[in-house]
Protein backbone atom coordinates (compact mmCIF):
# COMPACT_ATOMS: atom_id res chain seq x y z
CA UNK A 1 0.00 0.00 0.00
CA UNK A 2 2.61 2.16 1.18
CA UNK A 3 4.94 1.37 -1.85
CA UNK A 4 2.05 1.78 -4.09
CA UNK A 5 1.46 5.21 -3.47
CA UNK A 6 4.99 6.23 -3.56
CA UNK A 7 5.02 4.91 -6.98
CA UNK A 8 2.24 6.68 -7.96
CA UNK A 9 3.38 9.70 -7.13
CA UNK A 10 6.64 9.66 -8.74
CA UNK A 11 4.63 8.52 -11.93
CA UNK A 12 2.94 11.76 -11.16
CA UNK A 13 5.67 13.60 -10.93
CA UNK A 14 7.43 12.49 -13.98
CA UNK A 15 4.14 13.20 -15.82
CA UNK A 16 4.01 16.76 -15.05
CA UNK A 17 7.70 16.87 -15.81
CA UNK A 18 7.41 15.73 -18.79
CA UNK A 19 3.75 17.85 -19.63
CA UNK A 20 5.69 20.90 -18.78
CA UNK A 21 8.08 20.42 -21.57
CA UNK A 22 5.74 18.82 -24.79
CA UNK A 23 4.28 21.10 -27.15
CA UNK A 24 0.58 19.38 -26.07
CA UNK A 25 0.69 20.42 -22.19
CA UNK A 26 -1.74 23.17 -22.08
CA UNK A 27 -4.10 21.12 -23.59
CA UNK A 28 -3.28 17.91 -21.75
CA UNK A 29 -3.09 20.01 -18.03
CA UNK A 30 -6.50 21.82 -18.62
CA UNK A 31 -7.97 18.00 -19.52
CA UNK A 32 -5.84 16.61 -16.00
CA UNK A 33 -7.51 19.82 -14.24
CA UNK A 34 -11.39 18.95 -15.23
CA UNK A 35 -11.29 15.59 -13.42
CA UNK A 36 -12.48 16.78 -9.93
CA UNK A 37 -16.48 16.53 -8.64
CA UNK A 38 -17.35 18.76 -6.17
CA UNK A 39 -20.25 17.58 -4.11
CA UNK A 40 -22.15 20.64 -2.49
CA UNK A 41 -25.62 21.11 -1.49
CA UNK A 42 -26.60 18.14 -2.76
CA UNK A 43 -25.37 18.12 -5.79
CA UNK A 44 -22.26 17.41 -8.04
CA UNK A 45 -21.08 19.69 -10.06
CA UNK A 46 -19.72 19.64 -12.78
CA UNK A 47 -22.28 16.57 -14.69
CA UNK A 48 -21.52 15.12 -17.07
CA UNK A 49 -18.08 15.34 -16.75
CA UNK A 50 -16.20 14.81 -20.14
CA UNK A 51 -12.55 12.84 -19.36
CA UNK A 52 -10.22 10.75 -21.26
CA UNK A 53 -9.27 7.15 -20.78
CA UNK A 54 -6.68 6.78 -17.90
CA UNK A 55 -8.11 9.97 -16.10
CA UNK A 56 -8.68 9.70 -12.73
CA UNK A 57 -11.36 11.62 -11.13
CA UNK A 58 -12.07 12.93 -7.65
CA UNK A 59 -15.55 13.48 -5.95
CA UNK A 60 -14.77 16.05 -2.65
CA UNK A 61 -17.68 16.63 -0.19
CA UNK A 62 -17.88 20.01 1.18
CA UNK A 63 -21.05 19.25 2.90
CA UNK A 64 -21.83 18.96 6.50
CA UNK A 65 -24.00 15.90 5.80
CA UNK A 66 -21.71 12.64 4.42
CA UNK A 67 -22.27 11.60 0.70
CA UNK A 68 -20.98 8.25 -1.31
CA UNK A 69 -20.30 8.07 -4.89
CA UNK A 70 -21.46 4.52 -6.44
CA UNK A 71 -21.32 3.42 -9.59
CA UNK A 72 -24.83 2.22 -11.17
CA UNK A 73 -22.94 -1.05 -12.99
CA UNK A 74 -20.84 -1.59 -9.74
CA UNK A 75 -17.85 -1.05 -10.75
CA UNK A 76 -16.86 1.91 -8.13
CA UNK A 77 -18.04 2.33 -4.58
CA UNK A 78 -16.99 5.01 -2.08
CA UNK A 79 -17.24 4.69 1.39
CA UNK A 80 -18.99 7.68 3.74
CA UNK A 81 -17.21 10.82 2.48
CA UNK A 82 -17.30 12.88 5.62
CA UNK A 83 -16.69 16.59 5.14
CA UNK A 84 -13.53 17.55 3.08
CA UNK A 85 -13.07 13.73 2.35
CA UNK A 86 -12.85 13.04 -0.83
CA UNK A 87 -12.85 9.33 -3.15
CA UNK A 88 -10.97 8.87 -6.55
CA UNK A 89 -11.27 6.42 -8.99
CA UNK A 90 -9.27 5.83 -12.27
CA UNK A 91 -11.51 5.34 -15.58
CA UNK A 92 -9.44 2.94 -18.21
CA UNK A 93 -11.47 2.24 -20.27
CA UNK A 94 -14.17 4.83 -23.10
CA UNK A 95 -17.77 4.25 -21.71
CA UNK A 96 -21.13 6.51 -20.00
CA UNK A 97 -20.95 6.09 -16.56
CA UNK A 98 -23.80 6.96 -14.38
CA UNK A 99 -23.63 7.23 -10.35
CA UNK A 100 -25.30 7.96 -7.45
CA UNK A 101 -25.49 9.22 -3.74
CA UNK A 102 -26.60 6.51 -2.47
CA UNK A 103 -27.56 7.91 0.92
CA UNK A 104 -29.63 10.68 -1.23
CA UNK A 105 -30.54 8.55 -4.32
CA UNK A 106 -31.65 11.93 -6.04
CA UNK A 107 -27.82 12.81 -6.46
CA UNK A 108 -26.83 11.33 -9.59
CA UNK A 109 -23.77 12.03 -11.82
CA UNK A 110 -22.71 11.33 -14.95
CA UNK A 111 -18.91 10.51 -16.33
CA UNK A 112 -17.96 10.02 -20.26
CA UNK A 113 -14.72 8.57 -21.14
CA UNK A 114 -13.40 9.14 -23.87
CA UNK B 1 -62.00 16.30 18.39
CA UNK B 2 -64.18 19.33 19.00
CA UNK B 3 -63.48 22.62 17.92
CA UNK B 4 -62.52 24.17 21.91
CA UNK B 5 -60.28 21.10 21.77
CA UNK B 6 -58.37 21.71 18.98
CA UNK B 7 -57.73 25.29 20.28
CA UNK B 8 -56.78 23.76 23.12
CA UNK B 9 -54.76 21.79 21.60
CA UNK B 10 -52.73 24.29 19.61
CA UNK B 11 -52.56 26.15 22.71
CA UNK B 12 -50.73 23.58 24.34
CA UNK B 13 -48.51 23.02 21.29
CA UNK B 14 -47.54 26.38 21.37
CA UNK B 15 -47.26 26.32 25.10
CA UNK B 16 -44.91 23.40 24.92
CA UNK B 17 -42.86 25.33 22.26
CA UNK B 18 -42.86 28.77 24.47
CA UNK B 19 -41.43 26.48 27.41
CA UNK B 20 -38.86 24.99 25.07
CA UNK B 21 -40.81 22.29 24.15
CA UNK B 22 -41.46 20.18 27.18
CA UNK B 23 -43.20 17.42 24.99
CA UNK B 24 -46.50 16.15 23.72
CA UNK B 25 -48.62 13.11 24.38
CA UNK B 26 -50.47 11.70 21.53
CA UNK B 27 -53.69 9.61 22.72
CA UNK B 28 -55.36 8.07 19.98
CA UNK B 29 -58.61 8.03 20.03
CA UNK B 30 -61.14 7.24 17.46
CA UNK B 31 -58.13 7.52 15.33
CA UNK B 32 -57.66 10.63 15.87
CA UNK B 33 -54.36 12.22 17.79
CA UNK B 34 -55.03 14.45 21.03
CA UNK B 35 -51.87 16.13 21.67
CA UNK B 36 -51.73 16.77 25.53
CA UNK B 37 -49.18 18.81 27.54
CA UNK B 38 -46.19 16.81 29.05
CA UNK B 39 -46.53 18.43 32.00
CA UNK B 40 -50.00 16.89 32.64
CA UNK B 41 -48.84 13.54 31.72
CA UNK B 42 -45.64 13.50 33.88
CA UNK B 43 -48.92 12.87 36.88
CA UNK B 44 -50.85 10.60 34.26
CA UNK B 45 -49.33 7.63 35.88
CA UNK B 46 -51.53 8.31 38.98
CA UNK B 47 -54.48 9.16 37.32
CA UNK B 48 -57.73 7.55 35.89
CA UNK B 49 -56.29 8.89 32.38
CA UNK B 50 -52.76 7.40 32.88
CA UNK B 51 -54.59 4.06 33.99
CA UNK B 52 -56.04 4.01 30.69
CA UNK B 53 -53.37 5.00 28.81
CA UNK B 54 -51.49 1.27 30.28
CA UNK B 55 -47.91 0.40 30.49
CA UNK B 56 -45.37 1.60 28.04
CA UNK B 57 -45.09 -1.11 25.12
CA UNK B 58 -41.82 0.16 23.81
CA UNK B 59 -39.48 3.38 23.30
CA UNK B 60 -38.89 4.15 19.56
CA UNK B 61 -34.89 5.57 19.37
CA UNK B 62 -34.08 7.40 16.71
CA UNK B 63 -31.07 8.64 14.28
CA UNK B 64 -28.82 8.72 16.91
CA UNK B 65 -25.64 9.29 14.31
CA UNK B 66 -22.80 8.43 16.33
CA UNK B 67 -20.03 10.19 15.18
CA UNK B 68 -21.23 13.25 13.86
CA UNK B 69 -18.95 16.22 15.05
CA UNK B 70 -20.58 19.42 13.54
CA UNK B 71 -22.42 22.46 14.35
CA UNK B 72 -25.16 21.57 14.62
CA UNK B 73 -24.47 19.61 17.49
CA UNK B 74 -20.94 18.66 18.23
CA UNK B 75 -21.84 16.36 20.95
CA UNK B 76 -24.17 13.46 19.53
CA UNK B 77 -23.07 10.97 22.44
CA UNK B 78 -23.84 13.46 25.09
CA UNK B 79 -27.60 13.93 23.59
CA UNK B 80 -27.69 10.31 23.35
CA UNK B 81 -26.50 9.50 26.87
CA UNK B 82 -29.24 12.37 28.10
CA UNK B 83 -31.86 10.40 26.38
CA UNK B 84 -30.95 6.79 27.52
CA UNK B 85 -31.52 8.81 31.46
CA UNK B 86 -34.92 10.16 30.36
CA UNK B 87 -35.49 6.04 29.29
CA UNK B 88 -34.19 4.53 32.39
CA UNK B 89 -36.06 7.44 34.32
CA UNK B 90 -39.63 6.04 33.13
CA UNK B 91 -41.36 5.23 36.01
CA UNK B 92 -42.88 1.92 34.43
CA UNK B 93 -40.05 0.89 32.11
CA UNK B 94 -40.63 -0.56 28.65
CA UNK B 95 -40.39 -4.28 27.62
CA UNK B 96 -38.75 -2.85 24.65
CA UNK B 97 -36.35 -0.19 22.76
CA UNK B 98 -36.93 -0.40 18.80
CA UNK B 99 -34.25 1.85 17.41
CA UNK B 100 -35.00 2.67 13.26
CA UNK B 101 -31.66 3.35 11.86
CA UNK B 102 -28.78 5.70 11.61
CA UNK B 103 -27.09 4.49 14.49
CA UNK B 104 -24.17 5.68 13.31
CA UNK B 105 -22.95 8.24 10.80
CA UNK B 106 -20.47 7.06 8.86
CA UNK B 107 -20.65 3.20 9.40
CA UNK B 108 -17.01 3.00 10.72
CA UNK B 109 -16.91 0.45 13.71
CA UNK B 110 -15.52 2.77 16.04
CA UNK B 111 -19.13 4.75 15.77
CA UNK B 112 -20.79 1.64 16.01
CA UNK B 113 -18.89 0.09 18.89
CA UNK B 114 -19.44 3.15 20.59
CA UNK B 115 -23.40 3.09 20.22
CA UNK B 116 -23.31 -0.40 21.20
CA UNK B 117 -21.46 0.43 24.55
CA UNK B 118 -24.36 2.75 25.01
CA UNK B 119 -27.27 1.25 24.02
CA UNK B 120 -25.74 -1.23 26.71
CA UNK B 121 -26.99 1.11 29.44
CA UNK B 122 -30.18 0.74 28.94
CA UNK B 123 -32.29 -0.26 31.49
CA UNK B 124 -34.93 -1.89 29.24
CA UNK B 125 -32.31 -4.99 27.55
CA UNK B 126 -34.49 -6.03 24.27
CA UNK B 127 -33.22 -3.76 21.50
CA UNK B 128 -34.52 -4.12 18.12
CA UNK B 129 -33.03 -2.19 15.52
CA UNK B 130 -32.98 -1.54 11.63
CA UNK B 131 -30.22 0.25 9.08
CA UNK B 132 -30.77 3.41 7.87
CA UNK B 133 -28.31 4.79 5.08
CA UNK B 134 -25.85 6.09 6.97
CA UNK B 135 -25.60 2.51 8.42
CA UNK B 136 -24.67 1.25 5.16
CA UNK B 137 -21.85 3.14 3.72
CA UNK B 138 -19.09 0.80 4.02
CA UNK B 139 -17.53 -0.39 1.26
CA UNK B 140 -19.11 -4.47 2.03
CA UNK B 141 -21.77 -3.32 4.33
CA UNK B 142 -21.07 -5.66 6.76
CA UNK B 143 -20.58 -3.39 9.86
CA UNK B 144 -24.20 -3.20 10.62
CA UNK B 145 -25.11 -7.17 9.95
CA UNK B 146 -21.87 -8.31 11.97
CA UNK B 147 -23.36 -6.36 15.39
CA UNK B 148 -27.00 -6.53 14.35
CA UNK B 149 -27.63 -9.40 11.74
CA UNK B 150 -28.44 -12.00 13.61
CA UNK B 151 -32.42 -11.47 14.67
CA UNK B 152 -33.04 -11.26 10.56
CA UNK B 153 -30.18 -13.71 9.50
CA UNK B 154 -28.51 -10.79 7.97
CA UNK B 155 -31.22 -10.20 5.79
CA UNK B 156 -32.53 -6.88 7.48
CA UNK B 157 -35.98 -7.90 7.71
CA UNK B 158 -38.16 -9.64 10.95
CA UNK B 159 -40.77 -9.92 12.90
CA UNK B 160 -41.78 -11.08 15.95
CA UNK B 161 -44.79 -11.04 18.87
CA UNK B 162 -44.69 -9.27 21.74
CA UNK B 163 -48.01 -8.89 24.41
CA UNK B 164 -50.12 -9.44 21.47
CA UNK B 165 -48.76 -7.16 19.16
CA UNK B 166 -46.76 -7.99 15.93
CA UNK B 167 -43.74 -5.82 15.03
CA UNK B 168 -42.22 -6.18 11.48
CA UNK B 169 -39.19 -4.31 11.07
CA UNK B 170 -37.78 -4.30 7.98
CA UNK B 171 -35.00 -2.30 5.75
CA UNK B 172 -35.55 -0.41 2.80
CA UNK B 173 -31.90 1.87 3.01
CA UNK B 174 -30.16 -0.80 0.53
CA UNK B 175 -31.79 -1.07 -3.25
CA UNK B 176 -31.49 2.25 -3.86
CA UNK B 177 -32.91 3.21 -7.53
CA UNK B 178 -30.85 6.20 -8.91
CA UNK B 179 -32.78 9.59 -8.45
CA UNK B 180 -35.47 7.54 -6.70
CA UNK B 181 -36.77 7.12 -3.45
CA UNK B 182 -35.90 4.19 -0.95
CA UNK B 183 -37.07 0.43 -1.82
CA UNK B 184 -38.19 -2.87 -0.29
CA UNK B 185 -37.35 -5.07 -2.93
CA UNK B 186 -39.83 -8.02 -4.41
CA UNK B 187 -38.00 -10.57 -1.97
CA UNK B 188 -39.08 -8.64 1.07
CA UNK B 189 -42.46 -7.68 -0.13
CA UNK B 190 -42.84 -11.48 -0.44
CA UNK B 191 -41.69 -12.21 2.85
CA UNK B 192 -44.35 -9.97 4.53
CA UNK B 193 -47.37 -11.59 2.17
CA UNK B 194 -46.03 -14.78 3.95
CA UNK B 195 -45.73 -13.25 7.14
CA UNK B 196 -48.84 -11.79 7.12
CA UNK B 197 -51.01 -14.41 5.22
CA UNK B 198 -52.45 -16.45 8.41
CA UNK B 199 -52.77 -13.59 10.77
CA UNK B 200 -56.18 -12.69 12.23
CA UNK B 201 -57.29 -8.97 11.00
CA UNK B 202 -57.44 -8.32 14.87
CA UNK B 203 -54.02 -8.87 15.54
CA UNK B 204 -52.11 -5.07 16.13
CA UNK B 205 -49.41 -4.26 13.89
CA UNK B 206 -46.41 -2.32 14.37
CA UNK B 207 -44.23 -2.19 11.18
CA UNK B 208 -40.98 -0.20 11.66
CA UNK B 209 -38.26 1.12 9.36
CA UNK B 210 -35.64 3.68 8.67
CA UNK B 211 -37.04 5.77 5.44
CA UNK B 212 -40.62 6.32 5.67
CA UNK B 213 -43.06 4.10 4.42
CA UNK B 214 -44.86 7.13 2.91
CA UNK B 215 -43.79 9.74 0.55
CA UNK B 216 -43.36 12.74 2.63
CA UNK B 217 -41.06 14.67 0.11
CA UNK B 218 -40.25 12.84 -3.12
CA UNK B 219 -37.05 15.61 -4.58
CA UNK B 220 -35.55 14.89 -1.38
CA UNK B 221 -35.94 11.23 -1.41
CA UNK B 222 -38.42 10.94 1.95
CA UNK B 223 -40.57 7.68 0.95
CA UNK B 224 -40.21 4.32 0.02
CA UNK B 225 -40.84 3.85 -4.06
CA UNK B 226 -42.34 0.38 -3.36
CA UNK B 227 -44.34 1.05 -0.13
CA UNK B 228 -47.93 0.89 -1.57
CA UNK B 229 -47.43 -2.75 -2.01
CA UNK B 230 -46.78 -3.10 1.57
CA UNK B 231 -49.73 -0.87 2.68
CA UNK B 232 -52.16 -2.80 0.26
CA UNK B 233 -50.91 -5.90 2.73
CA UNK B 234 -51.49 -4.02 5.61
CA UNK B 235 -55.00 -2.50 5.21
CA UNK B 236 -56.97 -5.65 6.09
CA UNK B 237 -55.31 -5.12 9.85
CA UNK B 238 -57.81 -3.19 12.18
CA UNK B 239 -54.88 -1.11 13.82
CA UNK B 240 -51.85 -0.70 12.16
CA UNK B 241 -48.93 1.88 13.55
CA UNK B 242 -46.25 2.67 11.03
CA UNK B 243 -42.97 4.05 12.57
CA UNK B 244 -40.22 5.31 10.91
CA UNK B 245 -36.89 8.05 11.54
CA UNK B 246 -34.55 9.50 8.81
CA UNK B 247 -36.53 13.23 8.97
CA UNK B 248 -35.57 14.16 12.09
CA UNK B 249 -38.53 15.40 12.82
CA UNK B 250 -41.97 14.64 13.04
CA UNK B 251 -44.47 14.36 10.53
CA UNK B 252 -47.86 12.08 11.12
CA UNK B 253 -50.19 11.43 9.67
CA UNK B 254 -54.01 8.90 9.68
CA UNK B 255 -55.08 7.24 7.13
CA UNK B 256 -58.07 4.72 7.71
CA UNK B 257 -56.77 2.15 10.72
CA UNK B 258 -53.13 3.13 9.93
CA UNK B 259 -51.24 5.40 12.36
CA UNK B 260 -47.62 6.81 10.36
CA UNK B 261 -45.14 8.78 12.88
CA UNK B 262 -41.14 9.79 12.17
CA UNK B 263 -39.78 9.88 14.96
CA UNK B 264 -37.49 12.94 16.69
CA UNK B 265 -33.91 12.31 16.48
CA UNK B 266 -31.39 12.04 19.30
CA UNK B 267 -28.41 13.82 17.68
CA UNK B 268 -29.62 16.96 15.59
CA UNK B 269 -32.66 18.38 13.98
CA UNK B 270 -33.07 18.48 9.99
CA UNK B 271 -35.34 21.54 7.82
CA UNK B 272 -38.77 21.16 6.92
CA UNK B 273 -39.10 19.66 3.68
CA UNK B 274 -38.06 21.66 0.80
CA UNK B 275 -36.51 24.57 3.19
CA UNK B 276 -32.78 25.00 1.90
CA UNK B 277 -30.52 22.92 -0.45
CA UNK B 278 -31.19 19.34 1.14
CA UNK B 279 -31.75 17.21 4.05
CA UNK B 280 -28.48 18.32 5.92
CA UNK B 281 -27.83 19.02 9.61
CA UNK B 282 -30.10 21.91 10.73
CA UNK B 283 -27.95 24.29 12.55
CA UNK B 284 -30.22 26.03 15.63
CA UNK B 285 -29.11 28.44 19.12
CA UNK B 286 -27.36 25.77 21.36
CA UNK B 287 -30.32 26.67 23.56
CA UNK B 288 -33.20 25.46 21.04
CA UNK B 289 -31.37 22.01 20.10
CA UNK B 290 -32.53 19.60 22.90
CA UNK B 291 -36.40 20.96 22.97
CA UNK B 292 -35.93 19.15 18.85
CA UNK B 293 -34.30 15.96 19.97
CA UNK B 294 -36.11 13.65 21.68
CA UNK B 295 -38.07 9.90 21.33
CA UNK B 296 -41.52 8.28 20.98
CA UNK B 297 -43.06 6.17 23.58
CA UNK B 298 -45.93 3.60 22.66
CA UNK B 299 -48.60 2.40 25.13
CA UNK B 300 -50.78 0.09 24.77
CA UNK B 301 -54.54 1.83 26.07
CA UNK B 302 -57.15 -0.37 27.13
CA UNK B 303 -57.10 -2.69 24.61
CA UNK B 304 -53.61 -3.63 22.49
CA UNK B 305 -55.72 -2.14 19.10
CA UNK B 306 -55.20 1.04 20.29
CA UNK B 307 -51.65 2.55 20.70
CA UNK B 308 -50.50 5.47 22.09
CA UNK B 309 -47.93 7.51 20.98
CA UNK B 310 -45.60 9.63 23.54
CA UNK B 311 -43.26 11.82 21.92
CA UNK B 312 -40.59 13.25 24.39
CA UNK B 313 -38.02 15.93 23.91
CA UNK B 314 -34.45 16.30 25.94
CA UNK B 315 -35.38 19.46 26.88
Amino acid sequence: MFLGRTRMLLTAVGMTALLGTAPWSRLTADAADSTKITVKDFMFAPTPLTVKAGSTVTWTNLDDEPHTVVSDSGLFKSGGMDTNESFSFKFDKPGTYHFTCSIHPRMVGTIVVQ
Amino acid sequence: MSDDKLLQSRRNALKCMAYGGAGTLFALSGGVFTPIDLAMARSYDESKEGKALGKPLFVQISDTHIGFNKEANPDVAGTLAQTIDIVNGMPVQPALIIHTGDITHLSKPAEFDLAQQMLSRLRTTELHTVPGEHDTTDATVTEYFNRFGKASDNKGYYSFDHAGVHFIGLINVLQFKPGGLGTLGDEQLAWVAADLKHRSASTPIVVFAHMPLWTIYEPWGWGTGDAEQLLGQLRRFGSVTVLNGHIHQIVQKVEGNMTFHTARSTSYPQPVAGVGAGPGPLKVPPEQLAAMLGITSISVAKHPSSLVLNDTVLA
